[in-house]
């Protein structure tokens, strides 16, 4: 049976009517009309579809709409803005990372929330902290490039 | 919902009027012909034909001065519209910004071929650059007649012509031919498809001229993707669409023979469609597709298991009949007799499993089919071909569809892509309504069209004083193209397939390209049949670089074997018999990059559970050709190989853009890596089972190179060959070199997953 949820998406609230089982990909997807995050597996082995739910990347393919209570979902498009870029998108510019960018999501999400939490990480750090995201451009030297690039400039 | 309009891409007549001025014609050569056509066809409002023959089909300049090119070609994501707005700038001498490059839409553009082959600008260049040089030949034509001064006395500056020795004099681009198309017929080779080219009589520029050609220019993609500002064929959504999802069998080559409906009657919208082993569903929302899907009883009719075991599966290979057997290449000298001959001959059997384009999402495809036109906005890299295999299974004419490339979820060759739009459009006819479908996870890994497993053999003859006299090397394999790379026919896609389109299998392999300049020589494939004629999950067509790796793999580490055998460094024995200067010239940058050390493999004095090895190979592809030195480190307890470094020198010709070349070549070596360690399709004798990334691993963050340095070597006086492809080619057998200068062992097998270096060590 559908019921009502009301999301908060990037600073905006959303009231949306489904399946309580719905993953919250299709939500922000179909319902919220949010380009942003990607179908990659719905399995949880891929971040394509990544988002920060209060501050913490989570996988929306296998997170269900009522799972997310009054959470504060964020996407890609409220990291930052071609205006207010956040650091890691700047990087990402910079170093010309990606090739089809149907990852970029788990990626940029992932590496903003291990980015705010770790100030000066060593490159160990950094791929371990990225460890289980999918590229298959290949453009793996590129990510790190960027992120540590983006972590200099956060000092 | 919102609608398609922002993806909807301007016509090329909308291109044209959007700078205000009329959409009429200018003519034929002559200056004073060319106006009055002009004339004629502002009359008519006539527009020239989307043929290849037609300048105005990749050319025309906006009432505003800026230029529209018109490619079909595609690009995945590796700059190619910046390296063809280069091209095109350059010949025009207009500044590269006004150049605005539109891809792969059948509505503005010939079939080019769409990305394929590495000849984005090999061969999709090629002809803008001949198309511009014609197109600034014609403007300074007009120019001249509109002076009154002649074509020779005239300087084109930023897309104004003007008199060389009166600068006042002068009229631009816009002013001559602005918003109007242009109506010169070009020299067309009467091909389509990669090999089209049309030149008309302009000779393009001398690379001495070269300003923009060569620039590091960046990628303007770029910040929509990280912005989340771009539109992926995913996202594509369109008035009154359904969702769609297909359902496969568990045992391949099963068919439906009893669907229950009524198993998903309490799913809003979702409805069945079911024509012979094609089965599908629609649902208004996604999500319930997606339930329907899973939910809908079907029972499968009792197909008998097709496959062989895995373990089995080049025991198969080598017993199998050959279906097509060809000399590929011109053998040189008598081989038999110097084998006959050899003091010593050296033997050895490479083999290389089935792997998946594994694309980073399951492809996905919109079809909107109304009385008048279906349009199908598509991520395969052949939009012309798409649109032709939808025309042929929806069985309307060609002309009555159009195909929208956008960017798919990833893309490296003929992956369900080109099936998913097939699916799309059978669904899209039999339920009335506009369907996006996507396929789910395991069938994009489980269901694509896979690279081709294979066996190689290669044999060298020795005389007695260590020099190699005869060399042989021999493939068999499934064929590359059991589904053809172009999915413009029925029959080479799964929908054609399910719904009883006659099949037809086609042969293909290759051979290693090379230039060892042995005193005999000789190279063969031979093709077997799929093993599964309907339907397989194993069909076999195009990944990255087709068959290269394979065949390099073998051809590179036997050659590697034969100069461990001979107690020569590798990279010796590779220059004394090498012949081709420009491979020499890589060979010898990509060693003197990578400060080599001369010795023969294996290294000598190594212990501790971790030992490192470096591995050279050299590869040519269809022009190209490079050299590359892989640093690796084995762990000899787990078998993780970590391929710590890349060195390797690369020769493409001039080149165009050498920033976008460099990340072309190092994600190459990257994805090359990923094919060497962890790529195996794995399956059962029902099916395919490598259904996920757990299944089916790629190269994690963590195994990622610390370094790829890359010499780039700029020849500007030969036409630019391909760059997408040629770096995955020599990477495997890089790393089995390195591996064995590590370890002693040599592994003639790929994946080098740590279980099946353990082994092979143990």
């Amino acid at each position: 049976m559908n019921e009502k949820f009301s999301l908060s998406v990037n600073g905006s609230t959303h009231s949306v009517t489904a399946d309580p089982d719905t993953p919250l990909l299709y939500v922000l997807r179909d319902d919220l009309g949010l380009n942003n995050p990607h179908f990659g597996c719905g399995l949880a082995q891929c971040g394509a579809c990544t988002v920060h739910l209060d501050g913490q990347p989570i996988r929306s393919c296998v997170t269900p709409v009522s799972a997310v209570g009054n959470g504060k979902i964020t996407t890609l498009a409220g990291l930052g803005t071609p205006d207010k870029p956040h650091p890691l998108q700047t990087a990402y510019i910079e170093e010309q990372v990606p090739q089809c960018g149907y990852c970029i999501n788990g990626w940029l999400m992932t590496a903003a929330a291990f980015l705010r939490d770790n100030k000066k990480p060593s490159d160990k750090q950094i791929k371990d902290g990225l460890s289980g995201l999918k590229c298959r451009c290949g453009t793996h030297a590129a990510i790190l490039r960027a992120v540590k690039r983006a972590a200099a400039m956060m000092g | 919902m919102t609608t398609i309009a922002k993806h909807n891409r301007p016509s090329r007549r909308a291109l044209l009027k959007s700078g205000g001025a009329l959409v009429v014609s200018i003519g034929a050569p002559m200056p004073l012909e060319l106006a009055r056509a002009a004339e004629e066809a502002r009359l008519v409002g006539a527009q020239p034909p989307l043929t290849p023959d037609q300048l105005s089909s990749y050319i025309a300049v906006n009432a505003d001065g800026t230029i529209s090119v018109f490619s079909g070609k595609t690009d995945l994501g590796q700059g190619l519209e910046v390296a063809l707005a280069q091209m095109v700038a350059e010949e025009l001498d207009v500044p590269f910004k006004v150049v605005k490059v539109v891809i792969g839409d059948t509505a503005s553009s010939v079939n080019q071929g769409g990305a394929s082959s590495a000849s984005g600008i090999q061969e999709g260049g090629k002809q803008l650059r001949a198309a511009a040089a014609e197109a600034r030949r014609v403007l300074v034509e007009l120019g001249g007649e509109k002076l009154g001064v002649p074509a020779e006395q005239l300087s084109v500056d930023g897309g104004v012509v003007h008199s060389n020795t009166e600068m006042a004099k002068s009229v631009s681009y816009a002013e001559l031919v602005g918003g109007r198309y242009f109506n010169v017929t070009l020299a067309w080779n009467g091909k389509i498809g990669n090999p089209l080219y049309a030149p008309g009589k302009a000779k393009p520029k001398d690379p001495k001229e070269f300003k923009i050609v060569g620039q590091p220019i960046k990628r303007e993609d770029i910040a929509p993707k990280v912005f989340a500002q771009q539109d992926f064929c995913t996202d594509i959504k369109v008035p009154d669409m359904v969702h769609g999802r297909m359902i496969r069998p568990a045992i391949a080559g099963a068919v439906p023979v009893n669907v229950d409906e009524s198993s998903i009657k309490e799913i809003p919208g979702a409805r069945v469609v079911w024509n012979q082993g094609f089965l599908g569903v629609v649902a208004e929302k996604e999500w319930d597709a997606i339930k329907a899907a899973r939910q809908l009883k079907v029972t499968w009719s009792n197909a008998t298991p097709p496959f062989p075991d895995q373990a089995s599966l080049y025991d198969h290979i080598r017993k199998a009949p050959a279906r097509k057997s060809e000399n590929e290449g011109r053998p040189v000298g008598d081989v038999d007799a110097a084998f006959k001959n050899a003091a010593r001959v050296i033997e050895a059997e490479y083999e290389w499993p089935f792997q998946s384009h594994a694309s980073m999402g399951p492809a996905c495809a919109i079809v909107d089919i109304k009385a008048d036109q279906v349009t199908v906005w598509t991520g395969s890299q052949k939009p012309h071909f798409t649109r032709d295999g939808v025309a042929k299974i929806l069985g309307v004419p060609t002309d009555k569809v159009r195909g929208i490339w956008i960017l798919g979820p990833g893309s490296y060759g003929r992956n369900d892509a080109g099936d998913v739009a097939m699916d799309a459009a059978l669904l899209a006819k039999a339920v009335g309504r506009p369907v996006r479908l996507q396929y789910m996870r395991d069938q994009a890994t489980g269901w694509d069209p896979k690279a081709p497993a294979s066996i190689h053999r290669a044999r060298a003859a020795i005389d007695a004083s260590g020099k190699v006299i005869a060399y042989e090397f021999v493939s068999k394999a499934f064929p590359r193209v059991d589904v053809n790379s172009n999915e413009g026919k029925p029959h080479d896609t799964l929908a054609g397939q399910l719904t009883g389109v006659p099949l037809k299998s086609g042969d293909g392999f290759g051979v290693p390209e090379e230039s060892y300049g042995f005193a005999n020589k000789r190279s063969s494939w031979a093709t077997i049949a799929p093993l599964l004629d309907r339907g397989s999950p194993l069909r076999t067509s195009h990944l990255r670089d087709p068959v290269g790796p394979q065949i390099h793999f073998a051809s590179e580490s036997f050659m590697d074997e034969v100069a461990a055998a001979l107690k020569l460094d590798p990279v010796e024995f590779r220059l004394q018999y090498v012949t081709d200067p420009r491979d020499i010239a890589v060979i010898k940058a990509a060693a003197e990059k990578a400060g080599w050390q001369p010795a023969p493999s294996p290294r000598k004095n190594q212990s501790g559970n971790t030992v490192s090895g470096r591995g050279f190979a050299y590869v040519e592809r269809h022009g190209t050709r490079l050299a590359i030195v892989a640093d690796v480190e084995v762990d000899r307890s787990s078998g993780k190989v970590w391929t710590r470094k890349f060195t390797l020198a690369h020769d493409c010709g001039q080149i165009i853009n050498p920033d976008g070349l460099l990340r072309v070549i190092e994600a190459g070596v990257v994805q090359g890596t990923s094919r060497t360690l962890w790529e195996e399709v794995k399956f059962n004798n029902k099916n395919v089972t490598s259904v996920d990334w757990l299944s089916y691993p790629i190269l994690d963050i963590t195994e990622a190179p610390e370094s790829i340095d890359v010499v780039l070597i700029d020849r500007p006086e030969i036409a630019p060959s391909g760059a997408g492809e040629p770096a995955i080619r020599p990477v495997a057998a890089a790393i089995a070199n390195a591996v064995f200068d590590a370890t002693g062992v040599r592994i003639r097998r790929v994946p080098f997953s740590p279980d099946n270096v353990k082994s092979a060590l143990s």
